[in-house]
């Protein structure tokens, strides 16, 4: 009879998940399988890896090496900026947590191709913050079409995701728990070194995936910031989908790569974090 | 107390927002000494414990340590640590890293040292073998050890608990009364103990503070407080009490429910209007005609060691607990000897406690359990 239930209760929960795994089946593993298809595939369907030993000729591997550099640059200086402001959010009146955290959405809620549009006319030569340098007579500075437009760009757009994380999992450190520190002689800074940091790693880690992995493939932001001067893997990718040059082989292969490269860097920084905490039983 | 002055609170105030929770407390707390803050939610005993720990600062009066002035010093700078009321143990560390906390924050590097003073205090705790075990996997009473532990390892002077028991079951917390206990005395810090519950601030302490709203209601041995309670609140707090109008004809002599007793008290003058404490086991059921005074019986409830009994007298509800039955709805006497009396001096708790009217442990429950932390 127990047996029997255990069963009838398994089929309905495979049942139930059933819609999720339709879904999955259709939108996640198919486009991979077509992903991989191409990859491995020339214009006439047959089986070739010459898509993949193209990208390791030098233009392109220049192209995943200026990705990886601006992103990773982008996400440092994200957590650089969002770490102390969780910090500081998670320890002010409930209220004006509340208003903070509201404060960092609003941006989240307008179209990024809007406030890439704006940074555009923010920095251009005869842009806002040019005429105001001049005017206070520094002079003009180039910045539109730089790589640091580009960085400044991916900062703005994907510091929330950085912020969002790091602010949820130290607002739920416990009040009780810094007061015990300080109890047993930590003064503020070890407070934050023995406690809030180690505590809130894990916001650290998904903040850093949700801003490295859309900086490292965006290609809105580099064409519009980086006006063409140089490309990065999104826009590359993108330029074989659409336009003149259309290739859905290559374009699939260097789909694949990236992906391979963030699966990589994603397990890298889990490895790192994982024996982090691992360390502290190994002292014993 | 016979040991030397340590911490000397005086004349501390503390509002928060408005909302007086403490007012113009003073308290000497000494060495080796275990002392409870005893009182119901809300009565200012944690804010206590928290301004001599540090993480409160009064708005008023001063926080003397050792003969200097402590009330700006942080937490991190005083010789006192803290047994949280949840523990507050860090979950991103081991036993053994709880534990060794306070002594890789002073700095001590020796991992020899470190791991000699650990185990010494897991041994002290009955926690051997426990040292990789993650600290959200233990049960309460284990965390409960680790975080005595945890405070213990630097030496403190003085030991801050708060409501440390409250969240164990009664087996347990019996076994940790005396496992705190002989603790302090083994290790000679001073113990602030902070409780709801008078049977444990009786059992353990040195000195007990019964405290209400704000206010010292009264200090002194667990035998004083029970036997000389200052007030009705007082002898209501601490144990169950019939608490009775009455007057002091002259020495020696009170009368009270119409009939005049023999007691061991004097000095309140002539035909004075005092409060009566009778403790209810301090009462005898006799026949009704050899009774001082006679009642009717109420209810009957068998609490194991004894009957509890509810008895009318003159339309006072009065407690006894006897160990001999008696059926309910039947008339008895009672008769009380003179030192069982204890007289004191009419005070803004009158009339307040003391009455078994609308007795019901179940009430008594609620009220103990219904305020917040404090």
């Amino acid at each position: 009879m127990a047996a029997r239930g255990t069963r009838g209760q398994g089929l309905m929960a495979r049942a139930a998940a059933s819609p999720h795994i339709v879904w999955s089946v259709l939108f996640i593993i198919a486009p991979l399988l077509f992903v991989v298809y191409y990859t491995f595939t020339d214009a006439d369907g047959a089986f070739t890896t010459e898509n993949v030993s193209r990208l390791f000729t030098s233009n392109y591997v220049l192209i995943f090496v200026n990705s990886v550099c601006l992103a990773f640059i982008a996400t440092v200086i994200c957590l650089v900026i969002a770490y102390p402001t969780a910090y500081l959010f998670s320890r002010m009146k409930a209220k004006r947590q509340r208003a903070a955290v509201l404060l960092i959405m609003i941006p989240l809620w307008m179209n990024f191709l809007i406030t890439t549009y704006s940074w555009m006319t923010l920095l251009e030569d005869t842009g806002i913050i040019n005429s105001a340098l001049r005017r206070i007579g520094l002079g003009a500075a180039h910045m539109i079409n730089t790589p640091g437009a580009v960085v400044v760009g991916m900062v703005f757009c994907f510091l929330p995701y950085m912020i969002l994380p790091i602010y949820t999992v130290m607002s739920g450190i416990d009040e009780k728990l810094l007061e015990a520190s300080a109890d047993l002689g930590c003064n503020g800074w070890q407070r934050l070194v023995r406690v809030v940091m180690p505590m809130s790693l894990s916001g650290v880690v998904s903040g850093i995936t949700m801003v490295f992995v859309p900086s490292i493939s965006t290609f809105y932001i580099s064409q519009k910031l980086g006006g063409g001067t140089f490309q990065l893997i999104g826009d590359t990718i993108e330029s074989y989908f659409v336009g003149s040059a259309i290739n859905y082989h290559f374009g699939a292969a260097l789909s694949l790569v990236l992906m391979v490269l963030i699966l990589i860097s994603m397990a890298v920084m889990n490895h790192y974090t994982d024996s982090e905490s691992g360390e502290r039983t190994k002292m014993v | 107390m016979n040991g030397k002055k340590l911490i000397e609170l005086r004349g501390i105030t503390k509002a928060f927002d408005g909302e007086v929770v403490l007012d113009n407390i003073s308290l000497d707390i000494y060495e080796d000494e275990f002392i409870t803050l005893l009182g119901p939610s809300g009565c200012g005993k944690t804010t206590t414990l928290r301004i001599i720990g540090g993480f409160e600062t009064p708005d008023k009066g001063d926080v003397i340590f050792d003969g200097k002035r402590i009330n700006d010093t942080p937490p991190h700078k005083r010789h006192i640590n803290t047994v949280f009321q949840k523990y507050a143990l860090f979950p991103h560390l081991n036993v053994y890293e709880n534990i060794a906390f306070g002594l890789r924050v002073s700095g001590l590097k020796d991992e020899e040292e470190i791991s000699r003073r650990v185990r010494e205090m897991l041994e002290m705790v009955n926690l051997r073998g426990f040292e990789r075990r993650h600290v959200t996997k233990l049960s309460g009473g284990q965390q409960q050890r680790v975080a005595i532990a945890r405070a213990l390892i630097n030496k403190p002077r003085v030991l801050l608990l708060d409501e440390p028991l409250g969240a164990l079951d009664l087996k347990l917390r019996k076994d940790m009364q005396n496992e705190l206990k002989g603790m302090q005395k083994r290790t000679g810090i001073t113990f602030i103990y902070v409780t709801h519950d008078q049977e444990e601030a009786l059992s353990m302490s040195d000195t007990v503070v019964v405290m209400n709203n704000g206010s010292i209601m009264q200090i002194g041995t667990p035998t004083d407080i029970y036997n000389e309670p200052s007030n009705a609140y007082v002898a209501d707090f601490i144990g169950e009490s019939n608490i009775v109008d009455g007057v002091m004809l002259d020495d020696y002599s009170v009368k009270l429910a119409g009939h005049t007793f023999v007691c061991v008290d004097k000095g309140f003058g002539k035909n004075t209007p005092v409060d009566v404490v009778i403790r209810p086991e301090d009462v005898d059921v006799v026949p009704t005609a050899e009774g001082e005074l006679c009642g009717h019986v109420v209810s009957v409830t068998f609490k194991g060691v004894h009957y509890e009994v509810i008895v009318d007298i003159d339309g006072f509800k009065w407690m006894i607990q006897t160990t001999d039955y008696v059926a309910p709805d039947t008339d008895i006497g009672v008769k009380i000897e003179p030192d069982a009396f204890h007289i004191m001096n009419k005070s803004e708790y009158s009339g307040m406690f003391g009455d078994y009217s609308s007795f019901s442990d179940e009430l008594d429950q609620l009220s103990e359990n219904g305020g917040e932390d404090d």
